[in-house]
C-alpha cells in the first residue's frame, strides 16, 4: 500500500469521488418512501464506515507502537485519528441535514449512529487535548497509543449503551437504510464507499508525508545549529 | 501472592493519607448535599422518579470527578510517581491500588448521599444500590486510570473530565436504565460488563501510561 505513488492515489480519489457524485445524483433511483432527501445516505453511510475505518487504523496503529515499538506508528496513529475526525464531523454534519430533511430538527437523539458518533467525535477530540497538553516525545507517544486503544474498545461499548439507552429514552423510530438494497443502489453505494475510502487514504498520505517532512527539516535545523 | 500484598500496601498508604488529611472525603460529601440542592432548584415543577434518577447519577458522576481529580495529587506534590514506578511491583498494582482506594472514598461518600437523595427526591430500590455499586467499580477503574494520564500532562485537572465523560457514557446508560428499568437485570448485566472489559484493558495497559 505504501508503494502507490500519492500523485496516482490523488487521481484516483478525484476520479472515484467524480463517479460517485454522477451515480449518487443521476444513475441511483429514487427511493419509495424518502424519495431524493434519501440519497444523502449514500455519503453519510460511506462516510461513517470511512470514519470507523480511520479510528480502528488508529488504534492498529497505536497497538503497533506500544507492541512492536515501531517507531512510525505513533505519527501514523496521530495522523489516522486525525482523519477520522475529519470524516467524522462529516458524517454529524450529514446526519444533521438528513434530520432536518426527514424529521424538521437539526438533531434527533432516536438516530443511533448520530449519538454514537457525538460519543466518539467527543471522546478523539479529547485525544487532540491530551495530546497537544504534552511535550513531544515517548511518553506522549504511548499516552496517545494506550487512549486510541480505548477509543476503539468504546465503539462496540457505547453502541451497545445507546441501544439499551432506546428502551427508557426515545421511542424507537423506524428508519432504515433502504430496504431494497439491490440493483443500481448497492452499485452506487458500493462506488461512493470506494471514493471516502480512497480519498480517506490518499488525504492521510498527504497528512504523514507533510508532517514527516517537518519532522526531517526540524532535526536538520537541529543538527545544523 | 506478592502482587497483593503490593496492591495492599499502596491502597493501605493511600488509605492512612486520607485518613490523617481528611480533606476529599468530606468535600465530597459537601459537593453531593450542595449538588442535590441545586438541582432542586434547576429544574421547574416537580420533578418525577424518572428525573430524579437523572440528577442522582449526575450527582454521583461528577463527585467521583471530584475525587479522581485529587487521586493523584500526593504523587505530584511530592514527586513519588518516579518513586512507585521504580519500585519492583508490577505498574498495574499502582493502578489497582489507586483504584480501589478511590473506591472506598466514593462508597463512602455514597453512603451519605444515598440517603440525602431518599429524603430530598424519592425512595431507593436494591436495584438502584446494585447499580451504584457496579457502577463505582467502573467510574473508579477507568478514572484512575485517565487521572494517572491527565497528571502528566500541562493541562491536569482540565484533561481529566474530557478524557472521563465519553468513556462514562456508558456508566450512566447502565446505571440509570437498572434505577428506571422494569427488569433492570439486562443494564446490570451491561455494567458488569463494562467494568470487566474496562478493567482489564485498564490492567494491561497501564504499564505504558507510567513507563517511558
Amino acid at each position: 500500500m505504501r508503494r502507490i505513488p500519492l500523485p496516482a492515489l490523488a487521481v484516483s480519489s478525484l476520479v472515484l469521488v467524480a463517479t460517485a457524485l454522477v451515480f449518487v445524483f443521476y444513475v441511483a433511483p429514487n427511493d419509495q418512501t424518502l424519495g431524493f432527501s434519501q440519497r444523502i445516505f449514500y455519503f453519510h453511510v460511506s462516510l461513517a464506515f470511512t470514519a470507523y475505518a480511520c479510528f480502528i487504523g488508529g488504534a492498529w496503529n497505536a497497538f503497533r507502537h506500544l507492541w512492536k515499538r515501531d517507531p512510525r506508528a505513533d505519527l501514523e496513529s496521530y495522523v489516522c485519528v486525525h482523519q477520522g475526525l475529519i470524516f467524522g464531523a462529516m458524517v454529524l454534519l450529514t446526519g444533521s441535514i438528513w434530520a432536518k430533511i426527514s424529521w424538521g430538527r437539526w438533531w434527533v437523539w432516536s438516530e443511533d449512529e448520530l449519538v454514537l458518533f457525538l460519543v466518539l467525535y467527543l471522546f478523539y477530540c479529547a485525544y487532540f487535548m491530551l495530546r497537544f497538553s504534552v511535550d513531544p516525545g515517548p511518553q506522549r507517544a504511548n499516552l496517545s497509543a494506550v487512549y486510541a486503544l480505548f477509543g476503539v474498545i468504546l465503539i462496540p461499548v457505547s453502541f451497545a449503551a445507546i441501544r439499551l439507552a432506546k428502551e427508557f429514552l426515545h421511542p424507537r423510530v423506524f428508519t432504515l437504510h433502504g430496504p431494497n438494497f439491490g440493483g443500481w443502489i448497492l452499485v452506487t453505494y458500493c462506488i461512493a464507499q470506494a471514493a471516502m475510502l480512497v480519498l480517506a487514504y490518499t488525504l492521510y498520505r498527504l497528512e504523514l508525508g507533510g508532517k514527516r517532512l517537518d519532522a526531517r527539516l526540524r532535526d536538520l535545523r537541529e543538527a545544523l545549529a | 501472592m506478592s502482587y497483593v500484598r503490593d496492591v495492599g500496601a499502596l491502597a493501605r498508604k493511600d488509605l492512612l493519607l486520607e485518613l490523617r488529611a481528611r480533606d476529599t472525603l468530606p468535600a465530597m460529601l459537601l459537593f453531593v448535599a450542595a449538588v442535590f440542592v441545586i438541582f432542586h432548584f434547576a429544574l421547574p415543577g416537580t420533578p418525577s422518579r424518572l428525573e430524579t434518577t437523572g440528577f442522582l447519577w449526575v450527582a454521583i458522576l461528577f463527585t467521583a470527578l471530584l475525587g479522581l481529580g485529587r487521586a493523584f495529587v500526593p504523587e505530584r506534590e511530592q514527586r513519588t510517581f518516579d518513586g512507585l514506578v521504580l519500585a519492583p511491583c508490577d505498574r498495574s498494582a499502582i493502578w489497582l491500588a489507586k483504584s480501589l482506594a478511590t473506591l472506598t472514598f466514593l462508597v463512602a461518600a455514597e453512603v451519605v448521599a444515598l440517603p440525602l437523595y431518599a429524603l430530598f427526591f424519592h425512595p431507593i430500590h436494591g436495584a438502584m444500590v446494585a447499580a451504584v455499586l457496579l457502577a463505582d467499580v467502573g467510574i473508579c477503574g477507568v478514572g484512575t486510570f485517565l487521572g494517572a494520564m491527565a497528571v502528566v500532562t500541562r493541562a491536569r485537572d482540565l484533561l481529566l473530565p474530557l478524557l472521563f465523560l465519553p468513556l462514562a457514557m456508558p456508566i450512566v446508560v447502565g446505571a440509570v436504565g437498572a434505577s428506571v428499568s422494569a427488569s433492570p437485570g439486562r443494564y446490570l448485566g451491561f455494567l458488569a460488563l463494562y467494568d470487566l472489559l474496562f478493567a482489564l484493558v485498564c490492567w494491561a495497559t497501564f504499564e505504558y501510561v507510567v513507563a517511558e
